[in-house]
């Protein structure tokens, strides 16, 4: 069972469901393919498979920077280190148009507020868009790596208000209203073709395109995953999720001790 | 054709009440010295611009410059909530915000539009979103040659486009590099523009993915060392990842937002004057 701090497992060899989250999204992540990559938890995921199974994916960031290859996790999606040992820079216009728009992304990797059973995304606002309850950031590049990256991989934290019924606002389309929606819109990708959580992995029904809990994490049930659902979960051919091996932990542990390091060396206001 | 001026004279002859302004820098080269500049000068019904709209319009937003934000994206980056740009959204203050918000490709295209003279940019995107629904700017077309349903907006011509730039030379060129986000067609879509420099160097080095904006481009040029602090310029200063983060808990009230923006904007002459505030509290 996880325990009230989110680890997993005893003392020794043990894990949070964050990483767990993070370990199970990089493994997402085929080697040699390109990948538009949205920043926080997904850069995370991205960057921990180049380090480890996928040395050959190429990251696409939507600051323009093509084959990015931080040697730490960037600070925002516009980060120095992103250009640094890029294979090109490129001005924001071509990365949207000549990249993600060209069909030249193989996965768009996301994370989000909200999300529905159709794998539909809010980031816009909770509540009535006039007077919101919560203003979210907006849209940023989502809306179109959801459309025309061939697929798409999101990850968000597993939660009764961040999965929910229905959307206050859709801002980036996964199956619309489901079954044959995203070819009825004339979109060019797949969609998404796997959600990863703290939790578990949900993928979509391959008819009706509902997302539908796949596998566990580790001390993760059933029970718990469907109460953090804001809609009757459909549970589907479940399998475990291998946890995470020594390696992984090795290096996304490294990863975030680095950024750490890095972050702290920028401490101090003013230059 | 450029001319270098001092940044308060540029300000002072290129921002007007009501004017609608594109200050631009994709997290790298804020132009924050200018945003300053536009706070200090009390600057009054702007159409603010900007895809990425962070801690400088989270500032000019809570300080009443604005009437209207064009966007894509609203946050601090890396951080979280921008505490100024949500209370005006949720609760209208300081006053009541119209927003007009896109997506990143619908902004870039917008001002590559502007930069091209077109009326209007096509792309694919914003199919079955809502933002169709709620932002006028954004209208489906079809293509006259394959009949194909494509998304329209219009050109973004900003009366005054502000960027930060590493270098300017004599002869009043202006070079970027690192991450050059949407600097360039900012410029080149823009009435009028304000540039921030580094410094000012007799001749450029060549660097991997400059750009240049050659001096026929470009109005006017000031000289901001540090200039876009707290974000970073390539080549001279890195991201102050620790303004960020304390951005967060002086933005969240009004009070010591307020107090804080009197303190170290209002109250200094100029942006060395703020950098040198800023940092002797930090070492209080």
């Amino acid at each position: 069972m996880t325990g009230t701090d989110g680890r997993v497992g005893g003392a020794e060899g043990s894990y949070t469901t964050d990483e767990m989250m993070t370990v199970a999204a990089s493994r997402e992540l085929r080697d040699g393919v390109v990948c538009f990559v949205g920043i926080g938890l997904p850069s995370e995921a991205a960057n921990l498979a180049r380090a480890t199974h996928a040395p050959g994916c190429v990251l696409v960031y939507e600051s323009g920077t093509i084959g990015a290859k931080p040697d730490v996790l960037p600070l925002s999606i516009g980060d120095g280190v992103l250009a640094e040992h890029a294979d090109s820079v490129v001005p924001v216009p071509e990365v949207f148009n000549y990249w993600l728009q060209a069909g030249r992304i193989d996965v768009g990797f996301l994370g989000a507020a909200q999300i529905d059973r159709f794998a539909n995304i809010n980031t816009t606002v909770v509540g009535p868009y006039e007077s919101p309850k919560v203003r979210l950031p907006g849209a940023g590049g989502a809306p179109e790596i959801a459309a025309s990256a061939k697929e798409v991989i999101i990850m968000l934290r597993q939660k009764p208000r961040s999965f929910v019924e229905g959307l206050s606002f859709v801002t980036s389309v996964g199956y619309g209203w489901g079954g044959n929606a995203r070819a009825e819109l004339g979109y060019a990708g797949a969609g998404p073709t796997v959600v990863i959580t703290d939790l578990g992995i949900l993928r979509p029904d391959p008819e009706t395109k509902e997302l539908t809990l796949t596998a566990l994490h580790p001390g993760a049930t059933v029970e718990a995953t469907k109460k953090a659902t804001g809609w009757e979960l459909k549970v589907e051919d479940l399998g475990p999720t291998d946890p995470p091996t020594d390696e992984e932990l090795e290096v996304l542990r490294d990863l975030r001790a680095r950024t750490a390091a890095a972050r702290k060396g920028t401490a101090g206001c003013g230059p | 054709m450029a001319e270098v001026v001092d940044l308060r004279e540029a300000i002072a002859g290129s921002v007007k009440d009501g004017d609608s302004v594109a200050l631009e820098g994709f997290t790298h080269l804020i132009p924050t010295a200018v945003a300053h500049e536009v706070i200090r000068q009390e600057r009054r019904d702007l159409t603010l611009i900007r895809m990425t709209p962070d801690l400088i319009y989270d500032q000019m937003i809570g300080m009443g410059c604005a009437s209207k934000l064009v966007f894509s994206w609203g946050g601090n980056p890396g951080v979280g909530s921008l505490h100024r740009f949500r209370d005006a959204v949720e609760h209208g203050w300081p006053a009541s915000l119209e927003i007009e918000e896109h997506s990143h490709a619908g902004m870039a295209n917008r001002y590559v539009a502007g930069a091209s003279n077109l009326p209007f940019a096509v792309l694919r995107g914003y199919v079955d979103t809502d933002l169709p629904k709620v932002t006028k700017t954004i209208a489906s077309i079809t293509c006259p040659f394959t009949g194909e349903e494509l998304m329209a907006v219009p050109a973004l011509r900003p009366d005054v486009s502000v960027i930060h730039a590493q270098q300017a030379d004599r002869r009043g060129n202006v070079a970027i590099w690192g991450i050059v986000g949407i600097q360039k067609e900012a410029v080149l879509s823009a009435k009028g523009t304000v540039v921030t420099v580094e410094e000012v160097v007799d001749e450029f080095e060549p660097r991997p993915f400059q750009v240049v904006l050659p001096s026929v481009a470009v109005g006017a040029i000031s000289v901001v060392p540090h200039g876009a602090h707290p974000s970073y310029a390539d080549g001279y200063y890195d991201r102050d990842n620790a303004f960020y983060e304390a951005w967060d808990p002086i933005s969240r009230d009004r009070e010591r937002f307020q107090e804080w923006m009197e303190r170290h904007v209002m109250g200094t002459q100029d942006f060395a004057g703020h950098l040198q505030s800023i940092r002797k509290e930090a070492l209080r």
